[in-house]
């Protein structure tokens, strides 16, 4: 900040400046080293394994083979059928809280929806376990058996816990981000947007779907993608409802596993080097994976928003 | 755009009619199923936690299996500790990196510093957790109180530059010319002056940061392990609230399960008077 040209240059602006940019920097480092030091753990896995490790469908630490692609599998079908239940929900409810909620109850319900995000994933999974895996076992699954069941995709013993239960306890869990996001790059659509359709005869709904929903269209997206990198390395409450098991059914009952829930699973089980080494890995990969996706997903939201914009806790 | 001028009231009018009416319904039933769940999972927590919340539950050790009774006291004891070490890290390296970002940052390598900051919020919990145990646990041969407080403070940093930068951006220009118009070097106008200022706002993304780690399960699973008993000190594994209700919630005893819910009702109280009394701090400063 220079307000008034030639000031003398002062010892302790120097100094604290400095100081600042160190603390600015380590936060930049921090993202670095802990890229690094996952490297190295994860060393002796990606040299005996290369590629292999991505591909591989036998993940069996008793025969000392790792192929991560059920873990894979696991991750990234239950965090799309996350995606599936929560962006309609989602965006319905953004679009609800930037269009039609009257001043007095937007505050409130944007409050309760961030509220939502502020639970811990461990009361999720809690809830998750005893609340809503029964749900699913008795009525979701049945109910889909019986209407469905010739589908490859609704066979098998409906136990309850498994993908479905996954993909459902994920999609609450990304509900609030996606619905913070979108209402905040909904609310950065100018107004005259909206005028001029209205001034075109254009019904409340046409106004959205023709003029706000295009015009925050790649915020919408960047909100979905962050929804999506939150579900990929979502731990605690996917461990404690997709049933714990390394194998691809191709069905949403089947058990399943995915990269973190296998972490947090094995991680203190893991006898020998390649073994631990190979959970590193994982946590690598998803490492890699999250922060990709939370770039491109920035990148988005900035480009609506002309600026960061994005719910409270992010 | 084509239907709009030509029929003004012919059948497209009340299709055009019928299909607001219907979305409309949709966006506030999408809204109405948002707030609903909240609702849903914070009542059962509450049914189901009051009744095993006791005395006991806040003051006890964990029984034996099969004994009843016991409480988490050591897991309630344990979780502030965590989050005192993780703030006592987080706290200034975050808020001068906010500094950094808002007094110093106007330029390239602060835009790249404040991206990395957003891409940091969302990396997965449970790499933090591995990272700490490699960079702790491994060379100490123990996991420790140490370690789940580093993971924790890995988590908290990246919220607490965040709010720290946007509130203070928030300080008007006029407060900053007129102390430097009275002379004080630059430094001493952002340390007493600017960063007082935006007090409120910078506690409340502290609150929200602690919040977020209070409630971290997966950073602490290798680091500060769990621990059936007080810690001894901070070299060694101690219990945390999530992890407890975690290993109750997973094993198969009836009673445990009811402390997990207690558990559960203990740890959202924390988190969500926190969430409030950070929104109630802040509130003059979310004014924009």
């Amino acid at each position: 900040m220079k307000l008034f040209g030639e000031r003398p240059v002062n010892a302790g602006d120097a100094a604290f400046r400095l100081i600042a940019l160190v603390f600015g920097l380590m936060v930049v480092g921090l993202l670095l080293v802990i890229i690094l030091q996952l490297t190295s753990g994860a060393w002796i896995a990606i040299t005996t394994f290369g590629l292999g490790f991505l591909v591989e469908s036998t993940w069996d630490p008793v025969a000392r083979e790792f192929g991560a692609l059920p873990l894979i599998y696991g991750t990234v079908v239950s965090s799309l059928l996350a995606l599936l239940f929560a962006v309609p929900v989602s965006v319905g409810a953004a679009v609800y809280l930037s269009e039609y909620a009257p001043d007095w109850l937007r505050t409130p319900v944007s409050f309760l929806v961030e509220l939502l995000a502020a639970i811990p994933s461990i009361v999720y999974g809690l809830w998750g376990v005893f609340v809503m895996v029964p749900i699913v076992r008795s009525y979701i699954e049945v109910w889909l058996q019986e209407r469905l069941g010739f589908l490859p995709l609704f066979q098998g013993p409906p136990y309850g816990l498994g993908m479905l239960a996954a993909g459902l306890i994920l999609a609450i869990m990304i509900l609030p981000i996606i619905t913070a996001v979108s209402r905040d790059v909904m609310r950065a659509v100018p107004d005259t947007q909206r005028e001029a359709m209205l001034a075109l005869g254009a019904t409340k709904w046409e106004v959205i779907s023709r003029a706000v929903i295009p015009y925050a269209r790649s915020g919408i997206v960047g909100a979905t993608i962050l929804g999506l990198g939150r579900a990929l390395g979502e731990t605690m409450a996917v461990t404690m409802v997709i049933g714990n098991r390394s194998e691809i059914t191709g069905s949403l009952f089947g058990l399943a596993q995915t990269m973190a829930s296998a972490i947090a699973n094995e991680f203190t089980e893991a006898t020998y080097d390649l073994y631990t080494s190979s959970l590193i890995e994982l946590a690598l990969v998803l490492l890699g994976v999250t922060v990709l996706l939370n770039a491109i997903a920035r990148l988005l939201v900035w480009r609506v928003g002309g600026g960061p914009v994005g719910g409270r806790r992010e | 755009m084509r239907s709009f001028i030509s029929q003004s009231r012919g059948f497209n009018y009340w299709r055009r009619k019928a299909t607001n009416t219907v979305m409309s319904g949709v966006m506030i039933l999408s809204a109405l199923l948002t707030v609903g769940l909240l609702f849903a999972i914070l009542g059962y927590i509450m049914l189901q936690g009051v009744s095993a919340l006791s005395l006991d539950f806040l003051t006890q050790l964990p029984k034996p299996v099969g004994e009843p009774g016991g409480g988490m006291a050591n897991a309630i004891v344990g979780t502030m500790v965590l989050v005192a070490i993780a703030s006592g890290i987080a706290l200034p390296v975050g808020i001068l990196a906010g500094v950094y970002l808002s007094e110093f940052g106007r330029n390239r390598l602060g835009t790249a510093i404040h991206f990395v900051t957003d891409v940091l919020t969302g990396i997965p919990s449970i790499a933090v957790g591995i990272f700490a145990y490699a960079l702790i646990v491994l060379p100490m041969r123990s996991f420790s109180a140490i370690a789940g407080g580093v993971a924790l403070a890995i988590i908290m940093i990246p919220i607490v530059t965040r709010t720290t930068e946007e509130m203070l951006l928030l300080v008007p220009g006029s407060l900053r010319e007129a102390s430097l118009a009275l002379g004080i070097p630059e430094w001493r106008m952002i340390l007493r002056v600017v960063v007082p200022t935006a007090g409120a706002g910078i506690t409340t993304g502290v609150m929200l940061a602690i919040a977020r780690a209070a409630g971290e399960t997966a950073p602490l699973l290798f680091t500060a392990l769990g621990n059936r008993y007080w810690h001894t000190d901070l070299w060694h594994p101690i219990a945390a609230l999530p992890l407890q209700i975690f290993t109750y919630a997973i094993a198969p005893y009836e009673d445990w399960h009811a402390q997990a819910w207690a558990g559960a009702l203990v740890l959202v109280a924390l988190v969500l008077l926190l969430s409030v009394a950070a929104r109630i701090v802040g509130r003059e400063r979310y004014i924009r």
